[in-house]
Order: C-alpha cells, then sequence, then structure tokens
C-alpha cells in the first residue's frame, strides 16, 4: 500500500496544494479532557448553529417591514384585522409554510439554549478559575458574546410586532429616553422619530439578522481559536499538571463524542419545539400601543432588567428644568453594568491582590477557592433576586401573597441577600475544606473496628486512593505577598506601600483565607509509600508554585511521567 | 523540511510523486500498523514493514513532539484497535445500527409528513408540526444515542496525554521581534519624522467622526414633539375598537372604564402612542378633589370632568406602558408592565412602584351634541420622562 492510496486520492490533491498532512495529523491527535462541564460550551456552539440555520430559512418568508396590511391568511380569528407585515409574515411562517411553525419554534427555544448556555459556561468558569491567566482574553470575549447575545435575543424576539415585543420596545423605548443629556435624541435616532415609527423593525432586522450574528460569529471564532491554541484547561486529577493535558483524542473519540452531542441538541430543541409551545405571537395579537395585557413577561433572560425595573423606588429629580429619571435609567444601567464591570475586571484584580501571574491550566476546586466561589454565589443571588422580582406578578399570583409585598421582598433582600450569601458560602467551603483535611489526615473510614491490646476500640481506616489523592492536593496557593516575604525589613516594598498597599493586604488575607492541606507524612497510621511519593510530587508542584515556570514545570512533571508513559 | 535527511524516497509503489517529507511516511507506517497488523502477520514482522522504503518513526508515544526523528525504531500501537469486551461489542453493534436504521426511518418519514400533510388552519399546523417535529426529534435523538453507545462500547478507552509548552516566546525570540519590529519603524521614518506621523494623525480624526455625522438623518431631532400630543379642543373621544363617539350618558356604569382616542387618529399608532386616553367613570363622591393633596397640586381640575367622568392618561410615565388594569374597589390603575399603582381618585397620583409622575389629565367636556370631547391637549407631556421634561 502506498502512502498514496492510504491518503487517498482527495487527501493527496490537498496535500499537494496545502502541506496539510502533518498539521492534519497534529488536529487528530490533539486532547480533549473530559469533564462534564466542558459539555456547556459545546451546548452554546451547537445552539448557535442551530440559529443560524434555522435563522436564515426564516428570513426567506418574514417580511421586516411595519407597512399596515389586512391579514388575509389561515389564522381566522385574526382575518381582517390591520397589522403590519412583519406581523403578517409571522403568521404566515406559522401557519403556512410547511415546517414554518417548527422552525421559529426550534428557533426561539435555541436562542433560550444558547442564553442557558452561556450562563452556565460562565458560571462553571469563574468557579473553577479558568478564566486565569493564560485565558482572560476569552473571558472578556465571552462577557462580550453574552451582551451581543442578549441584544441579538432581544431584537429577534421584537421583530415579529406581536403586543408582546411591542411592549418590550415601548421600554426599551422608554429606557434610552431616560438617559440624561442624549437619551431623547438617541430614541429618536433609533426609532427613527417617536415610538413606534416605522422603521424600528427593519433597523432590528438587518442587526438580528446581519450585524450582530456576524460579531458573534467573529468572536466565537476567535474564542475557540483561542481555546484551541492555549488548550483547554483540565479538572485536577491523578498525572494531571499545568504542564500537560490528559485526555481522549480528537479523533475518533472527541469526535465522535461531540458529534452525538450535536445530535442530542437538536433532538432536544426539536423535541422542545414540538410538544412545548413558546412565543403563540397568534395569541397575543398584532401590536398596538393602546393595549397591553397582565402577566407579560420577556424572555428569561431580560427578566433580571425588568426586575430592576420593578424594584426600584420612585426616585426622580428636576434640576435646572432637566430630569435625572433615576427610576428607570439607574436599575436599566446599573445592576447588569456592574455585574458585567466587575466580571470583566475580576482576573487582573484577582491577579493584583494575589500576586499570582503564573500560568494555570489545571482547575481550581471551587471550595479551594472561599473568597472567589463566595463572590460568585453573591453575584447570582443578586442577580437572581432580581430576575425573579422581574416575575413577581406571577410569584404574587401564584402564591397569593400581595404584589407590593413581593417587591418590598426583592428591595430588601436585593441588598441583604448577596452578604448572606457571600458569608454562608465561605464558610461553606472552608467547612469542606475541613472534611479535606480530615481525609487526608485519618483516611478513608472503613467501618471496620478493631480493639487495642490495651483495649480501646478504634476504627480502621485506609488512605485515600491515588486519584482522589490528586484531586485533594490539588490546590495552588498563591505566592505571598513582597511584605509578608520581606517582614524583617520596616520599609513595606514597593507596591505594598500606602492606602492601596493597605487595601491589597487586607484582601490578599481575605482572597487567600483557606484551611491548610495536611502535609503527606501526617497520612500515617503507617502505611502508602507510594502514597507519599505521590504527594511528594503534587506538593512539590505546590510549592514551586511561587517562583514562575522554571521551578513549576521542574515539579509537576514528575507524577504526569510517571503515570503515562 | 528534512527531505535532504531522509534516508530514501525511493518513490516506489507506482506513486510518481516523487520525494514525500518524512513527516508524511510517519504517519503512514503508524497508520499500516494500527490498521494492518494481520495483512503484516504472514511477514512476521508486523510494524516492520518498509512503506515506501522510509523506516518507520521514531516514536509513536510522543508522535505530535518528536515524529521527526526517523530512527527507525518499533512503533507502539497509541490507539487499541479493539474495545474491552469483544462480546458485548456484538451486541452493542447491533444496537447502534438498529438506532441508525430507526434513525433512518424517523428522518424518510419527515419527507413522507412534509408531502402529505398540509397546513392552512391552525389544526393542520398543529398536526404538521407535531409530525415534522417529532420524526425530526427523534432522528436526532437516536443518531446521538447511537454515535454514543459506540464511543461508550465500541471504541476502547483511551487517555493519552499530550505536553503543553509555555505560552511566553523565549527571551532570544523576543529580543529577535523587537530588533526586527524597530528596524521596520526606524526604516519608515514614523518615529523620526513628526511631520508625517502628525499630519497622518490628524488625517484620521474626520475619518474616524464621519460614520457619526452619517448616521444624522437615522430619525429627525426631537423638538418639542415629545411634549404635546395631537388632542386639541374640540377633538370627540372615539371608542377604542367601535370608533364611535360616546356621550356620558352612554358611559353610564359607575366604576368602568373604557379606552378612547382623538378622532381621525384611531389607527395612527404614533398619534396613539402618546395620545391614548383611559375613561373612567365613578360614583359621585368618589374622585377626591383635595388641593392638600400636595402630591399632585392641581392636577385634577373640578371642570376637566364631566359627570364623574374624568380622563387620564393610558401611558406609563414609568417607561411608557399602556397602564391598562384597572380594580375597581379600589380605583386603582395598575401598569402591568412595572406594576406601577395609581390612584384614580386622587388625580391618577402615584401610590406605588417605579413611576415618579401622575398620569396626566385630559380636559373634557361636551359638545353641543352631547358627546364626549377634549377642551386640549394635556397640560404636562404624557409617558416617561426625558431628559429636556422639566
Amino acid at each position: 500500500m502506498s502512502v498514496d492510496r492510504a491518503l487517498g486520492g482527495v487527501g493527496v490533491w490537498f496535500d499537494d496544494r496545502f502541506h496539510g498532512a502533518r498539521g492534519v495529523r497534529v488536529l487528530l491527535r490533539k486532547v480533549f479532557p473530559d469533564h462534564w462541564s466542558f459539555l456547556l460550551g459545546e451546548i452554546i456552539l451547537y445552539s448557535f448553529i442551530i440559529l443560524l440555520l434555522t435563522g436564515t430559512f426564516l428570513t426567506f418568508w418574514f417580511q421586516p417591514s411595519m407597512t399596515d396590511v389586512i391579514y388575509h391568511g389561515s389564522y381566522l380569528p385574526l382575518r381582517g384585522v390591520r397589522m403590519s407585515e412583519a406581523y403578517a409574515s409571522t403568521l404566515n411562517i406559522s401557519f403556512d409554510v410547511r415546517g414554518g411553525l417548527l422552525i421559529r419554534q426550534i428557533h426561539h427555544w435555541a436562542a433560550d439554549l444558547f442564553m442557558a448556555g452561556i450562563f452556565a459556561h460562565m458560571i462553571r468558569i469563574f468557579f473553577t478559575g479558568a478564566y486565569r491567566k493564560p485565558r482572560e482574553v476569552n473571558w472578556l470575549i465571552g462577557i462580550i458574546l453574552l451582551t451581543l447575545g442578549m441584544l441579538e435575543g432581544l431584537f429577534g424576539y421584537s421583530l415579529p410586532d406581536d403586543l408582546l415585543s411591542g411592549a418590550g420596545l415601548r421600554i426599551l423605548e422608554g429606557v434610552i429616553q431616560s438617559i440624561p443629556l442624549v437619551g431623547t435624541y438617541l430614541a429618536f435616532f433609533l426609532f427613527g422619530g417617536p415610538f413606534p415609527g416605522h422603521d424600528i423593525v427593519p433597523r432590528l432586522y438587518i442587526l438580528h439578522v446581519l450585524v450582530i450574528p456576524g460579531l458573534i460569529l467573529a468572536l466565537v471564532s476567535a474564542h475557540l481559536f483561542i481555546m484551541f491554541y492555549q488548550k483547554h484547561t483540565q479538572m485536577p486529577g491523578k498525572g494531571r499538571t499545568n504542564e500537560n493535558v490528559v485526555g481522549a483524542p480528537a479523533y475518533p473519540y472527541f469526535a465522535a463524542k461531540t458529534g452525538a452531542f450535536f445530535f442530542f441538541t437538536f433532538a432536544a430543541l426539536a423535541i422542545a419545539a414540538t410538544f412545548v409551545q413558546i412565543n403563540p405571537i397568534w395569541l397575543y395579537g398584532p401590536f398596538n400601543p393602546v393595549a397591553m395585557s397582565a402577566g407579560s413577561q420577556p424572555d428569561f433572560y431580560m427578566g433580571m432588567l425588568e426586575g430592576a425595573l420593578r424594584v426600584m423606588p420612585a426616585w426622580q429629580w428636576v434640576v435646572f428644568g432637566h430630569t435625572f429619571a433615576f427610576n428607570v435609567f439607574i436599575p436599566a444601567l446599573l445592576p447588569l453594568g456592574a455585574i458585567f464591570t466587575l466580571a470583566a475586571f475580576w482576573p487582573f484584580l484577582e491577579q493584583w491582590i494575589t500576586g499570582d501571574r503564573r500560568e494555570h491550566h489545571v482547575n481550581d476546586r471551587p471550595r479551594d477557592r472561599p473568597a472567589r466561589t463566595a463572590i460568585g454565589i453573591a453575584v447570582i443571588t443578586f442577580y437572581g433576586i432580581l430576575w425573579a422580582e422581574g416575575a413577581n406578578d406571577l410569584i404574587a399570583d401564584h402564591l397569593d401573597v400581595s404584589l407590593y409585598v413581593t417587591t418590598w421582598i426583592a428591595r430588601v433582600s436585593v441588598f441583604v441577600g448577596p452578604v448572606l450569601a457571600y458569608i454562608i458560602t465561605k464558610r461553606i467551603c472552608l467547612g469542606l475544606q475541613r472534611k479535606d483535611a480530615h481525609l487526608l489526615e485519618h483516611g478513608v473510614e472503613t467501618g471496620i473496628i478493631r480493639q487495642l491490646p490495651g483495649g480501646e476500640f478504634i476504627e480502621e481506616t485506609r488512605p485515600v486512593d491515588e486519584e482522589a489523592l490528586a484531586v485533594l492536593t490539588s490546590r495552588t496557593e498563591p505566592p505571598p505577598l513582597p511584605a509578608l516575604v520581606a517582614a524583617e525589613t520596616e520599609v513595606p516594598p514597593p507596591g505594598m506601600r500606602g492606602t492601596l498597599g493597605k487595601v491589597r493586604e487586607r484582601l490578599y488575607n481575605v482572597v487567600t483565607e483557606s484551611v491548610p492541606i495536611p502535609e503527606q507524612h501526617a497520612n500515617g497510621h503507617g502505611n502508602g509509600h507510594g502514597n507519599g511519593h505521590a504527594i511528594e510530587g503534587n506538593g512539590h508542584a505546590v510549592e514551586g508554585g511561587g517562583h514562575d515556570q522554571e521551578s513549576l514545570q521542574a515539579g509537576s512533571t514528575e507524577p504526569g511521567s510517571g503515570d503515562h508513559h | 523540511m528534512s527531505d535532504t535527511n531522509s534516508p530514501g524516497h525511493p518513490g516506489d509503489g507506482g506513486s510518481g510523486e516523487g520525494s514525500w517529507p518524512e513527516y508524511l511516511t510517519g504517519g503512514q507506517s503508524h497508520g499500516a500498523t494500527a490498521s494492518g497488523s494481520g495483512a503484516a502477520g504472514p511477514q512476521g514482522r508486523p510494524g516492520r514493514r518498509r512503506v515506501i522504503g522510509t523506516p518507520p518513526p521514531a516514536t509513536a508515544r510522543t508522535l505530535l513532539a518528536a515524529d521527526e526523528g526517523a530512527a527507525g525504531r518499533e512503533v507502539a500501537r497509541e490507539l487499541p484497535a479493539e474495545p474491552e469486551n469483544p462480546r458485548k461489542a456484538k451486541t452493542v453493534e447491533k444496537i447502534v445500527a438498529s438506532c441508525f436504521i430507526i434513525a433512518a426511518l424517523a428522518g424518510f418519514a419527515f419527507l413522507v409528513f412534509y408531502g402529505t400533510i398540509g397546513v392552512g388552519s391552525l389544526n393542520d399546523a398543529l398536526h404538521s408540526n407535531l409530525a415534522l417535529g417529532g420524526s425530526m426529534g427523534l432522528m436526532f435523538l437516536l443518531l446521538g444515542i447511537g454515535a454514543t453507545l459506540w464511543v461508550r462500547h465500541l471504541m476502547p478507552t483511551v487517555e493519552i496525554t499530550e505536553q503543553r509548552h509555555p505560552l511566553a516566546s523565549t527571551p532570544e525570540a523576543r529580543a529577535a521581534f523587537k530588533k526586527t519590529f524597530e528596524e521596520g519603524t526606524e526604516a519608515s521614518g514614523f518615529v523620526k519624522r513628526p511631520l508625517i506621523r502628525r499630519s497622518l494623525l490628524i488625517a484620521t480624526v474626520p475619518m474616524a467622526v464621519a460614520p457619526l455625522f452619517l448616521l444624522r438623518d437615522l430619525g429627525p431631532l426631537p423638538g418639542t414633539s415629545l411634549d404635546h400630543t395631537v388632542w386639541r379642543k374640540g377633538l370627540r373621544l372615539l371608542v377604542y375598537g367601535t370608533g364611535r363617539p360616546i356621550t356620558p350618558a352612554e358611559f353610564n356604569s359607575p366604576g368602568s372604564i373604557i379606552s378612547v382616542g382623538p378622532e381621525g387618529y384611531l389607527d395612527d399608532d404614533d398619534a396613539m402612542a402618546k395620545a391614548a386616553v383611559t375613561l373612567i367613570k365613578f360614583r359621585p363622591g368618589e374622585l377626591q378633589f383635595t388641593p392638600a393633596n400636595h402630591a399632585v397640586p392641581n392636577k385634577v381640575v373640578q371642570n376637566w370632568t364631566v359627570e364623574n367622568i374624568v380622563g387620564y392618561s393610558k401611558i406609563c410615565t414609568h417607561v411608557g406602558c399602556p397602564a391598562a388594569l384597572y380594580e375597581q374597589t379600589t380605583h386603582r390603575i395598575l401598569c402591568p408592565c412595572h406594576q406601577s399603582t395609581f390612584d384614580a381618585t386622587q388625580g391618577a397620583r402615584v401610590i406605588f412602584g417605579p413611576a415618579t409622575r401622575a398620569l396626566p389629565q385630559l380636559p373634557i367636556g361636551v359638545d353641543s351634541q352631547g358627546y364626549l370631547i377634549a377642551l386640549g391637549d394635556f397640560q404636562e407631556p404624557v409617558g416617561p420622562s426625558f431628559w429636556e421634561r422639566s
């Protein structure tokens, strides 16, 4: 068999032109670490692909026009009703195009799954510290993608020009109008004049089908390329270090797995679209500025903004003939803006506090970073309370409590909740660390009771196995503060002086608070030399952590090479 | 490449392709050992077979890093060819194939349903949706299940390790880059010739702001258009929906509300987005005109009501949703969007929620034929707050 035949005619043809044999072979053996949470990113990617496919289908029939028409289609209740062409064509897609309703519903479900996937993915990245060096840029791209996804979703469900989405646009207009100084102008430019005008749907359409998807596509490509180039992170485990990546090869394992996962994603969306009705615009009716139904809800990813608008007290200033509508622009811009800003700065803030400028490729266990985990849970609590408040009318209705009571509960808990969440989460993390330390120190309980010669009863324990040991000891401590290193000199080193230095020192103590990992000797009960060895290798990596890449490399190749070659 | 160092490129096997770089032969030889161990058996030296005259590559364990050293050592397989349990594999193979076959059937069913089930009514659309979506979902689901079983049970479990390399370049590489870049900069004269540099920067300024200018015609300037609506003295109040004028006598059920708009504008969404009005009929004595209510000084004026009928703007002063809910017993107007609540008996002042201002009241009266008319426009801007509003 010749090389040419093995490669196949097509392969040779391409290799003659693109020199691909070497590079593609590397791709075939690219290592993909395995963990269920790594599938979250794939959900997003596949939802996006499905969005592109179904969205293209919808554009073949959708008319982005606000021209008034009288409906003559096959949905009887609306025959003869005046409506925009956009709404009429959406009805047409739903009732007169075969598969139209299905594709429309898949599109909407896919948008929701896309956003839900982004939230879950970012939460996973945050809690495992996967945003740390060298992946800060991908974290920032992720935040931009989340923002773009929200806009894309909002614009998308506004296109059919139904009563519900019209209300959403009305709220958008009111929010933009409230922005000091430029708000009125921005609103007039966006809507082409006073609300609703005739321009907003065509404008949102081109943003929704070209501009934003183009940006998302470009950023997703960059995101994937960076991930590919820097290689995936991995969860802690035996033989997994900062210098290697352990997992299944791309071909055939990852390719087959991810292919299966694409099918599952599509199946889930198709089944949801078949059996669970979403956005039944024919029930809402066409937009008119006079009507509004009770219990109106935006898509879930906008619910937090909706809740923020609801929870805000009625504050407003009129100064020198100008209105500061704090009641609108503060809730619309501040809570989400603060979360995104904090998220964007967090990797750099953490680096500054801890002084940890090393590369990290092994993920943290959330419990090993109590302060970070607690901040994450606090932010999620803050977001979650506002999100729930976005449906407070439904909550009040279903739980049979006063609407105003739900708002007051939200007004208080939006401040108290995150603080409580922070304290409780940090306690839980430290408690889990103590449990780990206990396991390392005393081993796993076996349930065997032994009587000592002296008559004392003890329970036998065995040391934790190697895999668990690698996980339990995976924590890498940040380097000590320069102040703590050079404590004998009176003058604090640069970077630790002044108020900023004091702030950093206090934050350092908060961020690094943890239960010490017991020395491996304490693992005792006289057994496990092999075990002790593994810890030593790992412990070495931990210690070496403080002193840059050199020692890092030296420290951690030992266990890896021992296990896999 | 390392072509020149290769031990031999005989070009045999009739390929006629001439010299192949070694990386190809490395990959090939690996593939040969993987797929052709049976074929190599008779020769008694599996994996040692010369494929096109090039010795097998040095190593396959670290094949990504060291595949260019052609030392001619024995190659170990990296991926096993068979799963651990061949007996089970036989069963799984049948299950996987069944999944794929049923998936294919579901896919064909989709095509058949597309051809046979029409749309054109609510029921037909529902049936079509169920048939198409059900078959499509089943197809993808079975493809997913089949592929998953395939990976989990038919492909041998394997874990391989790849080394990472520090992302930072070596100091030498950085120094070389710096030198190259500086040479380029010097050669361009960008630093040396500030005149060029600054004039170029100046030239980019209009380029940067031009797009903003181009966006100017996106919309008209607001001017004072937000301060008033289309209401003017003498315009009749038409009932939204029927389009008919109304007399106070016809609107004679206390506690009820209707939506009205200005004569001639009911179908004009732009006009109605500001001019929509809620008419509320009260029982005698329910309306409170206490000027002591400092929250709404003078908002309710006695002579703006007709026979206990009062008209408020329907556009919420929070962000502009139609404040469409009315609670008869408490006389509260509630906006369903963000739950701003207005007391209709007290000039629609805010009693809860994020709205800061009362709903503006429309001065109403009756014309010579007894129909309700506007006595003029609202006395203040309706709808949400905006910067220019005083």
